[in-house]
C-alpha cells in the first residue's frame, strides 16, 4: 500500500523535519515497515552526504561494532584521498552517518569510492538534500535522527509496506538519484517494466543498490534532466515510458513535482495555497500540518504538477 | 505532538461511546451535536450509533471529522446527519436510510454499497465514489475522481463538476448525471443503466454508445436537478450499453463440454 507525502514552502523555510514527521505518522497504518525522509535544508557550499554502514536488522556478531568503526575510518580516509575536505562527520546511529565536506570534483567517482567500503551505501549526496530512512514508524525515526527542528523549504517522505523487496534500509524510500546531486523520489505503486529500465540504465553506467522497483524512477528522471530536459518534460515522458501503477513525487534543489499514472490507480490528495503546497496519499496527513479548515482535491490521471520553492 | 490516531480501530477492541454529544430540545424535536476532533474512528461511529439507535434522535451534527476514514458507516435508520467538515476514505458506506450532508470533501470510496437515503457532498469527492451503489441519491457538488459508480447496481449519482476516467465502469443499473466534463473510457463495459453528461466526453469506453434523449429522460433530469438546486447551463447527452458484450446465453467452451 505505502503512503507518500510532500510539502513545499513558497514563502521561506519552515520546520520541515517535524512537519514531515507529523504527515508520515498520521499515515502509519499505510506502511509500518520503514519510514523515510528527503529534507532540503538551506543550500550550502559544502556537500552533505548521508551514508549507512550496515542494516539495523542484520545479525550482529562480536566484531560488529569494531568493524563499523573501522569502515567509518576507512570512509574518512578515502574522502581525504579523493580530495574532499571533511568538515564534520556525525553518527546518528552506529550504522548511519552524516558527513559534510568540501569537494569540487565529479560526484560519481566519490560516491563509488565510498560505496566500495564493505556494507556502505550512500543514501544521499548534494548541497542541500539529506535522506534519512530507517525501520519502524516516522516518530521513532525522527526521534533517533533528531529531525525535529530541521529547517528547510521542501521535503518528501514515505511510509513503506514492503511488497516487492526486503524490509531493510536499502529497500526503504526515498531514493536518491545516484549519482546526481540533490534529486530524490518517493513512489506508491508497482512498476511492471522495472527490469527493462534497470538493464537500460545499468548499461548507461548507473548502479542500483536494492531490488526495489522505485529506485529506477529517481535515476530515470535525473538522467533525463542531465540530458537537458526540464523536470516537467521528463516527468511527462515517464507517463508513457514507465508501465504499471504509480503516484510518485520527485524533489530537486528547488522544485517538487508529482505525477499520476494513466489509470489514476493510486491515491493523491492535494492542498495548494500561496504560502505552501502539501500533498499526500491521505487527507489526514495534510491536516496534520495545517490547523485551519482546508479545501483539497484529487489530481486526475496522467497529471504532472511541479511547484518551485 | 504524539499522534495516536488509528485508522483501523484495531487498537481499541473494547471502545465505548464517549457520550460527549450535547442534546437539545424535547421529544421528537431533539437535536444532538458532538465534536469528533479528539475521538477515534471507532468512538465517533459508536457515538453516532448511540444517538441514532439508543437515543432515537433524528437530527445529529458531527463537528471536526478531520478527514478520518470510515466515518458514519452502516447507519440503518431514517435520520438526518450533518457532517461539518471533510471525510477520509470509505465514508458513509453501507448506509440504509439516512440523509447525510457533508459540508467539506470526501476521499475515495464514499457511499460504497449504499442502499437508500441521500448523501449530499458540498465539495469534491475522490475516486470510486458510490462504488456498488444499490439505491438512493449520491450528490457531489464539486468534482469527482476516477471510476465513479463502478459496479453501480441502482440509485442515482449526481455530479455538479467534472468526473475522471472510467466513469460508470461496469455499471449494471441505475443512473448518473454528470454536469461537467468526463474523462476517457466513459461507461467502459457497462451492462445497463444510463449516464447523462452535460459537458465534453474525452472518449467512450468499450461497448458504451450514445442514445437519444427521450421525454422521460428530460423529465427525470429536470426533476433530479431541481431537488438539489442544481442548474447546469448544459444540454445533456445520454450514454448507454451497446449490448455488444451481452453474451449471457452463450456457454463458455468448458461449460459446453459439460452439457454435451
Amino acid at each position: 500500500m505505502c503512503g507518500i507525502a510532500g510539502i513545499i514552502h513558497r514563502d521561506g523555510p519552515g520546520d520541515i523535519g517535524s512537519e514531515m514527521t507529523r504527515m508520515l505518522q498520521s499515515m502509519k497504518h499505510r506502511g509500518p515497515d520503514s519510514s523515510g525522509f528527503a529534507l532540503y535544508g538551506p543550500p550550502d557550499d559544502l556537500l552533505v552526504m548521508r551514508i549507512k554502514l550496515a542494516d539495523p536488522n542484520e545479525t550482529r556478531d562480536f566484531g560488529w561494532a569494531d568493524r563499523l568503526e573501522r569502515h567509518r575510518d576507512e570512509i574518512e580516509h578515502r574522502l581525504a584521498k579523493i580530495g574532499a575536505m571533511v568538515d564534520v562527520i556525525h553518527g546518528d546511529q552506529e550504522y548511519a552517518y552524516r558527513v559534510k565536506f568540501r569537494y569540487s570534483g565529479d560526484l560519481k567517482p566519490l560516491a563509488d569510492y565510498v560505496e566500495d567500503v564493505p556494507g556502505c551505501e550512500v543514501l544521499s549526496l548534494g548541497h542541500s538534500l539529506e535522506i534519512i530512512k530507517d525501520l519502524s514508524d516516522a516518530e521513532s525515526v525522527a526521534e533517533r535522527y533528531r529531525l525535529n527542528g530541521f529547517t528547510g523549504t521542501h521535503a518528501i517522505g514515505h511510509v513503506r509496506m514492503a511488497t516487492e523487496s526486503d524490509v531493510d534500509i536499502s529497500g526503504a524510500h526515498p531514493y536518491w538519484a545516484y549519482p546526481f546531486s540533490d534529486i530524490a523520489v518517493v513512489h506508491n505503486g508497482q512498476l511492471t517494466n522495472y527490469h527493462m529500465w534497470r538493464r537500460r540504465l545499468e548499461r548507461m553506467g548507473h548502479r542500483f543498490q536494492s531490488e526495489c522497483d522505485s529506485e529506477i524512477i529517481a535515476v530515470y528522471l535525473a538522467q533525463k534532466m542531465d540530458d537537458g530536459l526540464t523536470l516537467e518534460t521528463a516527468m511527462k515522458q515517464s507517463l508513457d515510458e514507465l508501465d504499471g501503477v504509480f503516484t510518485y513525487m520527485v524533489v530537486t534543489a528547488d522544485a517538487l513535482g508529482v505525477a499520476k499514472d494513466e489509470m489514476a490507480a493510486k491515491p493523491l490528495v492535494l492542498y495548494e495555497s500561496p504560502e505552501l503546497v502539501a500533498l499526500a496519499s491521505e487527507e489526514v496527513a495534510i491536516r496534520a500540518v495545517i490547523g485551519h479548515e482546508i479545501d483539497t482535491y484529487d489530481p486526475y490521471e496522467r497529471q504532472v504538477l511541479v511547484w518551485n520553492r | 505532538m504524539k499522534i495516536s490516531y488509528d485508522a483501523r480501530g484495531l487498537a481499541e477492541p473494547n471502545a465505548t461511546a464517549p457520550g460527549n454529544a450535547v442534546i437539545e430540545g424535547e421529544g421528537s424535536e431533539r437535536k444532538a451535536v458532538f465534536d469528533a476532533a479528539d475521538l477515534t474512528t471507532r468512538q465517533i461511529n459508536l457515538e453516532l450509533r448511540r444517538l441514532v439507535y439508543n437515543e432515537q434522535i433524528t437530527e445529529v451534527t458531527m463537528l471536526n471529522p478531520g478527514a478520518k476514514h470510515s466515518l458514519a458507516v452502516g447507519i440503518l435508520a431514517r435520520c438526518r446527519i450533518t457532517i461539518d467538515g471533510s471525510l477520509g476514505y470509505f465514508g458513509c458506506g453501507l448506509i440504509d436510510g439516512p440523509e447525510i450532508r457533508v459540508t467539506g470533501r470526501v476521499g475515495w470510496s464514499v457511499a460504497e454499497n449504499m442502499m437508500s437515503g441521500v448523501l449530499l457532498i458540498e465539495k469534491n469527492a475522490g475516486s470510486l465514489t458510490a462504488a456498488a451503489l444499490r439505491g438512493g441519491d449520491v450528490v457531489v457538488r464539486g468534482d469527482v475522481g476516477a471510476r465513479t459508480g463502478i459496479d453501480q447496481k441502482g440509485g442515482t449519482i449526481l455530479v455538479g463538476g467534472d468526473a475522471g476516467m472510467m466513469t460508470g465502469f461496469m455499471m449494471q443499473r441505475g443512473r448518473q448525471i454528470i454536469c461537467g466534463n468526463v474523462g476517457g473510457g466513459l461507461g467502459d463495459s457497462m451492462y445497463d443503466g444510463a449516464i447523462y453528461v452535460g459537458g465534453k466526453v474525452a472518449s467512450l469506453g468499450i461497448d458504451c454508445v450514445e442514445a437519444e434523449l427521450t421525454v422521460d429522460d428530460d423529465e427525470f433530469l429536470a426533476r433530479k436537478l431541481r431537488i438539489y438546486g442544481m442548474e447546469p447551463n448544459a444540454s445533456f447527452r445520454k450514454f448507454v450499453c451497446g449490448q455488444k458484450l451481452w453474451n449471457y446465453d452463450n456457454l463458455e467452451p468448458a461449460e459446453r463440454k459439460l452439457v454435451l
